[in-house]
């Protein structure tokens, strides 16, 4: 019994995964829309593009990557509230190999010069990159084994991490907050190539995370590992393999994420890079429309979470609430998002749907 | 027996409908004040969503019920309960971390001084498993005990609502022993004198026989009829469940007899000395190809853990399998399948199905984990080989896209079994795959046993139905006490068996 074909079914787009995060998101740019002037110019100077819209995408990047990795982790029926501080750490290693003549006490004037020279690495970036993301990955290569093999809670496993890896960072720096001059490590957070360069990051980690999720099997194994793990185990799919993909993705994916973040601040902060960002993360996920118990995911609904939350912050800034006061309003943008989603919504939205069928 | 010819519950011209299946049209159904009224009908009959209807977890499209002959709109479970309806669903529904006694007064706990009195908690539950006989340790966590116990907290729960007039009994016996059902059934006589309307679903027969007054029958969400069981013989009972005459039994012993013939000699699987420490003791065994064999014995005489060191689920910590002549030197269920080797787990839905996930989905999953994560079966492929196996098993779904929560039980069950048919398995071992399965599935699946055995694959089947296990194997294995006690081929007559499986001689 299939359901008539006709020209707009109306129901086929509520029930779809994506009808909810677009709603969310639509409200909170109709928001901008009624109460801030403007906020939908956009810009062209030097052939480059700026803009409200622009840069909720250019800040958005961070969180957007952030959630691919959550998504993963998540759907396996696990959470990592770990990424802020992988975040810190890649962002010290990078700081680090970079400049590390800023550690020395005193250094010889030839050498002094260096420091703060826009074209000096001591590194050079390709092995910047590589250490760093490879650090990264073996972060939450750590956070899998304890939650896959380890057998403890995600939440717990990867709260060691996210309480130790700041120490460590810390550590890394030897608690200095390395100044970055780097000008093309700089590029990758606040570059422009017509649009923001971290947006070509996005796009291509997207691009290749859901050819390696939908194009493989390994998406289905991930659901099917999140709706029942059990079963799963007894129908041939190595679950523990399996979480420990998606936790070491997520550290990866942490790592960009914290190479963006110090690129565009230009600094390695190893007390604020990432600070509560798991949480944004977190929520991006759920808007997105994924269950914390695991199962289902989109990545493409979660990605337009992150941007419901970025949008969120960057019209809080731009109606000029203060940075304090921020917070709280997300707190009450998710839950309306949440009341939202709630079952009462959605058959709300069902009878409408049916009324418009009979009509 | 009766004693006002007024029904307790009327309902009249039920309709309901779900994505793409109409679940009940048109049904009437009448309780009784002191009876117990049996609901037949094969899966998807509608049985359990008419109990679902009358708990408040589903509302009717159309139709209405009338309680005490008033008529009533059940908006919610809790409003079913305060209108003393209470119900034990066909899974086990509680939590294994939780203790007994706070499994069974959860939400209605005694309270003293603004929190729960522990001691009268435990009292309580203590009492409510007396009356039912059993005698157990209230303060233990429930997952320790076998699901039979927990089967009998869920009832002691149930009847723990004072107020209750209405019992539902959704399957209760599919996992109790012929003494717990015993036990189940003297305490239903006592509710039953005692004015208590008991509905009561169930596919042993034999117990709608030994205990129901009247007896309702759903087919395909219509209503049959309700007839009294006392003038309602048996044959007649089985052939309006299923619509058709039951020649297919008949049927089955001679494609048992024929595919007997094709057994070959060498086995397939050596299984020597395998054991593990405090769940199986050392056995022996041999499986052919073209081969039934049936394990016999009592839950928990080690029929599953057999099953679960022969697939690889657990580790072995004596002897040892060989397949083709050589000795497996690692066990877990992916190489398993890549041996040829399948189980059907017995505990459908801790293990088996994977609620929210797709039909296909479900079908495909054994194979695309044996081809590995590269090689990902085209979505043409993937529909293929669901749309062949939803048509073999006759699996009843709207599409393959239907999520398999949505399905019943027996449905499933069938798509577990396609799951590992997809995997073409030389050796498949079925645990339990019977269980909480109407008469006609039942057929079919045993049918698909024993010819699947004729094409040449090996099977194992274990189920608490002895006739069942007689009916389908070529030789049968007799477990007691997590050991192997002996095994039989040919014609065993079912008394000696069932002395072995009890180990009374």
């Amino acid at each position: 019994m299939r359901q008539p074909k006709s020209a707009f079914d109306w129901r086929r787009v509520t029930e779809s995964r994506l009808f909810f995060p677009i709603v969310a998101l639509a409200l909170v740019l109709l928001f901008d829309l009624i109460f801030v002037r403007g906020f939908f110019a956009i810009e062209a100077r030097e052939g480059n593009l700026y803009g409200n819209v622009i840069d909720i995408l250019r800040s958005g990047s961070t969180v957007i990557l952030l959630a691919l990795g959550m998504t993963l982790v998540i759907a396996t029926g696990g959470v990592d509230l770990s990424v802020g501080a992988v975040m810190a750490i890649a962002a010290s290693i990078a700081a680090l190999m970079m400049n590390p003549y800023v550690m020395a006490k005193e250094l010889p004037e030839n050498l002094q010069k260096l420091v703060g020279d826009p074209n000096f690495t001591y590194a050079p970036l390709w092995a910047v990159l590589m250490v760093t993301l490879i650090v990264s990955a073996f972060c939450g290569l750590w956070n899998g084994l304890l939650v896959a093999y380890g057998k403890i809670q995600p939440m717990v496993g990867t709260l060691i991490l996210m309480i130790a890896g700041r120490g460590i960072a810390q550590l890394i720096t030897n608690g200095i907050r390395i100044q970055i001059f780097y000008e093309p490590y700089a590029f990758i957070g606040n570059g422009w190539v017509i649009l923001p360069f971290p947006l070509y990051i996005v796009i291509l980690v997207f691009t290749l995370l859901w050819l390696f999720t939908r194009k493989t099997s390994i998406g289905l194994f991930i659901e099917s590992v999140g709706v029942n793990a059990r079963s799963s185990f007894f129908s041939g799919i190595d679950e523990k393999k399996i979480k420990l993909l998606a936790y070491t993705l997520c550290g990866l994916f942490a790592g960009m994420a914290g190479v963006l973040a110090s690129a565009n601040i230009k600094t390695s902060d190893a007390n604020n890079i990432g600070w509560a960002l798991e949480l944004d993360a977190i929520l991006a996920v759920v808007i997105g429309g994924t269950l914390m118990s695991g199962g289902r995911f989109s990545l493409l609904a979660s990605v337009i979470g992150a941007l419901v939350m970025q949008a969120t912050t960057t019209s809080m800034y731009a109606i000029g609430v203060p940075a304090n006061a921020v917070l709280a309003v997300k707190g009450v943008v998710v839950i309306l998002v949440l009341l939202l989603y709630s079952e009462q919504a959605r058959n709300l939205l069902r009878r409408i749907a049916v009324q418009q069928k009979e009509a | 027996m009766a004693t006002s010819e007024k029904g307790i519950v009327r309902m009249k011209g039920i309709h309901i409908s779900f994505p793409g299946v109409k679940a009940l049209e048109d049904v009437d159904f009448t309780l009784k004040k002191g009876e117990i009224h049996a609901l037949l009908g094969e899966n998807g009959a509608g049985k359990s969503t008419l109990i679902k209807v009358l708990t408040g977890v589903e509302h009717q499209s159309k139709g209405t019920i009338e309680i005490d002959g008033k008529e009533i709109s059940i908006k919610s479970p809790q409003h079913a309960q305060a209108l003393g309806i209470s119900t034990v669903y066909q899974e086990v529904n509680l939590c294994p971390n939780l203790t007994v006694a706070e499994n069974i007064m959860i939400g209605r706990a005694p309270m003293k001084l603004g929190s729960i009195d522990w001691a009268a908690t435990d009292d309580q539950a203590n009492r409510l498993l007396k009356e039912l006989d059993v005698h157990i340790d209230v303060t233990q966590t429930l997952g320790s005990y076998s699901v039979a116990i927990q089967q009998m907290a869920a009832i002691a729960r149930a009847l723990e609502i004072s107020s209750a007039r209405i019992l539902i009994l959704d399957e209760p016996t599919s996992s109790l022993t012929t003494h717990e059902t015993e036990q189940l059934f003297s305490v239903m006589r006592k509710l039953r004198s005692e004015g208590m309307a008991i509905i009561f679903i169930t596919h042993f027969l034999d117990q709608v026989y030994e205990i129901a007054d009247r007896i309702t029958v759903l087919r395909n969400g219509r209503l049959v009829g309700t007839y009294d069981t006392a003038s309602m013989p048996r044959l007649e009972l089985i052939a309006k469940m299923i619509g058709r005459t039951l020649t297919e039994l008949d049927d089955m012993s001679k494609l048992k007899l024929e595919s007997g013939k094709l057994i070959r000699g060498e086995a397939l699987l050596k299984a020597k000395d395998l054991g593990q420490t405090g769940s199986i003791e050392p056995f022996d065994l041999e499986l052919h190809a073209g081969e039934v064999v049936g394990l016999a014995g009592l839950l928990g005489s080690g029929r599953t853990e057999m099953a679960q060191l022969l697939f690889g689920v657990e580790k072995p910590d004596s002897g040892s399998i060989t397949m083709d002549g050589a000795t497996v030197e690692s066990f877990s269920p992916l190489e398993s399948i890549e041996r040829g080797v399948a189980l059907c787990p017995e505990d459908r839905k801790a293990a088996g199905i994977l609620g929210d996930l797709t039909v296909r989905e479900n079908i495909i999953l054994a194979l695309q984990a044996s081809r590995g994560w590269i090689k990902y079966l085209s979505s043409s492929e993937q529909n293929e080989i669901a749309d062949k196996y939803i048509k073999i098993l006759n699996i009843v779904t709207p599409s393959s896209n239907q999520l398999v929560k949505n399905l019943s039980g027996g449905n499933q069950q069938k798509v577990i079994l396609a799951r590992w048919l997809a995997t073409n398995p030389r050796l498949l071992i079925m645990d339990e795959p019977t269980r909480g399965i109407d008469v006609g599935t039942k057929a079919e699946i045993q049918k698909l046993v024993l010819s699947l055995a004729e094409e040449g694959k090996s099977c194992m089947f274990i189920s608490s139905e002895l006739e069942e296990v007689l009916r389908t194997s070529h030789r049968i294995v007799v477990l007691r006490n997590k050991e192997k006690v002996t095994e039989f081929s040919g014609e065993v007559a079912e008394r000696k068996i069932m002395q072995l499986m009890a180990g009374s001689e």
